[in-house]
């Protein structure tokens, strides 16, 4: 079985669903030839054409507005938005568009088309290319939305967005793109949506995570002593969640920390939170404690990892949520 | 060196039938049919009648906010007219009720639409349109891209998307002329300049000459009509919708109207309209013009004048009584069509219809779910496309 790193996994998955379904239309800026600014789709312009490959005008909303259209019109169009901060341009037509689509018309027009973003910081780039705002499309009706931690996990989930009736934000976490590579099948497969990850299962507390941290919450419990029992969730699907996996591993440890790179406020870690209070609450043993973001915008990079969630951090949140 | 003048472009007018009802007969060569005229002059009389009607059901409390279409049918159908029915595609903004009606749309789902009722959005199977947007602009980018896929997948159809003046303000209007220019898509953009977007007149939508004029930069073939002449919009669409069938790609018609009414039924427009402007607008509006001119022909007379109104009122009332009757929505179709298969947490809340947890069983709730209703279950059966 080859080893893939997060780039491969990906792009293999575009090449055989572009090979499986001619339907399938890969577009947006510098995705063609120069094959994206992370390789994420190089070789597709010369396997697939100009036709199937497609550079765009530099406009996000047009790339999403369009992408609405193809899919209307019985394509399965996979557009990239270059970066998260780019995705603010093309958030009406996602979000007003393309989520509410099936629903206005009572199903009769739909919007299967997947929006693969490169999301989150930590590999030192400008201003607006290192943000998380998978909340604001978690929050979205109409939208799906997953961020994958791992190459494996990428291919198949990117497999089940592409074949996906429905619209479906595929976060990248780009901090992972080269990190490291793991064994990929080379034969297709698809990880179904709604379903978590346990990456490690213990007895004592509960992490709950997805995309880049997952590595940092792993650094994490390195840190604690092995008598510390961690169980450690990776979502890779934010919507649907899966609700199932987070209550029955929180009823068995009765402690949580949920961890994210996004902003505390009104983040993800939130609404886990209250799932948890919700279907725990005679289990817990501890406040379920979230370890995100601070509530500031995200700083240029010389601060960047004193902003994110670092493995001190979320070390330092399980101890006291242990001790409490 | 000398500058040189290295890109040059006049915009066109075209206007075939005046308001008296002259025709222009050389420029009308190879357009309308009297037939054809006599239909479309039918078509817009019944359109209008609705147009009235829907406009008294709100003042009656049987609707709510309405956008009258008032004086602006004759873009609607003569565009419409130069479209392939089951072949081409249209993509309309949401004041284009005359524009769905002539597609086929049952006309009784406009006014469920507007009685706050989805199943009036519902596309009835074998019909090419989407249904009317209302974010300003935003189906301007939706055309292209659905003219986009039948190009990529060779099929000789084409895409009308039509939008207001106000609309051309938009990034959307950008993005999506820029977008078929490029692309090359068989996509005719036609922009109602009916010289308002609700208060704001058309000098405040831009400082240009024309909206047609705006197409040059995008590098798509331009023209602007008088769009209350069904002669100049049929020809130009059929000039426009010729080229984009033959992989000519995009063009552009600004088709110059007036809205004969408030923006919507909760506005009025006497605060901002300038006196005396809507009488001058009546002058030029297109059902009397097109009447003007059947009757010059005797190819029309008060008689059958008489027994339109009365065919109008009674179809009108009809669509009225469909409209009126239809049962309540079920509850449950707040959930059926948000995805195509219900996620667990939907799933929860249609069979609790709660958001809130303590009613539920606090040994199974988060760990189990109940189960997906079957397609019957969700009326999966009457959907027109799954």
């Amino acid at each position: 079985m080859p080893k893939l790193d997060l780039v491969e996994a990906i792009n293999l998955a575009l090449t055989q669903e572009m090979e499986r379904d001619e339907r399938v239309i890969v577009l947006g800026e510098d995705v063609g030839l120069n094959g994206g600014v992370f390789r994420v789709t190089a070789g597709l312009y010369k396997r697939f054409g100009d036709d199937r490959c497609i550079d765009t005008p530099l406009s996000e909303q047009g790339i999403a507005g369009v992408s609405v259209g193809l899919a209307m019109g019985g394509m399965r169009p996979v557009a990239e938005i270059q970066f998260d901060g780019f995705l603010g341009p093309a958030y009406d037509q996602l979000t007003n568009q393309a989520a509410r689509c099936r629903s206005r018309t009572r199903g009769s027009l739909s919007c299967p088309m997947t929006v693969r973003v490169p999301v989150g910081g930590g590999i030192h780039a400008p201003e607006l290319h290192s943000t998380s705002p998978e909340a604001h499309y978690v929050h979205t009706p109409g939208l799906k939305v997953v961020m994958p931690s791992r190459p494996y996990d990428a291919k198949g989930l990117l497999i089940s967005a592409i074949r996906d009736p429905d619209p479906v934000i595929f976060f990248e976490p780009k901090r992972v793109y080269r990190s490291f590579k793991e064994e990929v099948p080379e034969e297709e497969y698809t990880i179904p949506f709604g379903k978590a990850n346990v990456l490690a299962e213990g007895t004592d507390i509960t992490v709950i995570t997805f995309g880049a941290s997952v590595f940092q919450c792993l650094e994490a419990i390195d840190l604690l002593p092995e008598s510390m029992s961690v169980e450690l969730i990776d979502l890779r699907s934010l919507s649907p969640l899966d609700e199932q996996t987070i209550t029955e591993s929180v009823r068995k440890t009765g402690r949580a920390v949920v961890v994210h790179e996004a902003p505390k406020l009104a983040g993800l870690a939130s609404e886990i939170s209250s799932i948890i209070q919700e279907n725990c609450f005679l289990y817990l043993q501890a406040p379920v404690q979230r370890v995100t973001a601070y509530d500031v915008v995200m700083p240029y990079y010389k601060l960047e990892l004193e902003y994110l969630p670092n493995a001190e951090r979320i070390s330092a949140a399980i101890r006291d949520c242990l001790a409490y | 060196m000398p500058k040189r003048v290295i890109y040059q472009a006049s915009i066109e007018y075209l206007q075939i039938l005046d308001e008296e009802g002259n025709l222009d007969v050389p420029l009308a060569e190879g357009t309308l049919s009297d037939d054809q005229v006599r239909h479309l002059y039918q078509q817009m009389v019944i359109y209008r009648h609705f147009d009235d009607t829907a406009f008294k059901l709100q003042r009656s409390g049987r609707m709510g906010t309405f956008p009258q279409n008032k004086g602006q049918e004759a873009v609607a159908v003569a565009s419409a007219a130069a479209l392939t029915r089951g072949v081409d595609y249209v993509v309309p903004f949401y004041r284009d009720n005359a524009m769905l009606f002539e597609m086929g749309l049952p006309m009784h789902q406009v006014l469920l639409h507007w009685m706050g009722d989805e199943r009036g959005n519902e596309v009835p199977k074998n019909l090419s349109l989407s249904m009317s947007n209302l974010m300003i602009g935003a189906q301007v980018l939706h055309g292209p891209g659905i003219a986009w896929a039948f190009k990529l997948r060779k099929e000789p159809r084409v895409v009308l998307t039509t939008f207001g003046d106000g609309a051309t303000s938009e990034g959307d209007f950008h993005a999506g002329m820029n977008f078929a220019a490029v692309f090359k898509v068989p996509c005719v953009f036609t922009c109602y300049n009916n010289q308002y977007a609700i208060s704001v007149p058309r000098s405040r939508q831009t400082a240009s000459e024309t909206f047609a004029q705006k197409a040059l930069a995008y590098g798509i073939p331009t023209i602007q009509v008088d769009g209350n002449d069904i002669f100049a919009v049929y020809k130009s669409h059929k000039d426009a919708v010729e080229r984009a069938r033959g992989g000519g790609g995009p063009s552009f018609i600004e088709a110059v109207t007036y809205r004969l009414t408030d923006h919507t039924t909760a506005d009025d427009a006497r605060r901002y309209r300038p006196e005396g402007e809507l009488e001058e607008a009546l002058k030029r509006e297109p059902l009397v013009r097109t009447r003007k001119y059947l009757e010059k022909k005797k190819l029309w007379d008060a008689p059958q004048q008489a027994a339109l109104e009365e065919r109008a009122k009674k179809l009108i009332r009809e669509v009225v009584d469909t409209a009126i009757n239809i049962e309540t929505p079920q509850t449950s179709d707040l959930f059926d069509y948000v995805y195509q298969s219900l996620p667990p947490h939907l799933r929860v809340q249609r069979e609790t219809l709660r958001t809130d947890s303590i009613g539920q069983n606090p040994s199974q709730i988060g760990l189990q779910v109940p189960k997906e209703p079957d397609g019957a279950e969700l009326g999966r059966e009457r959907l027109a496309h799954s």
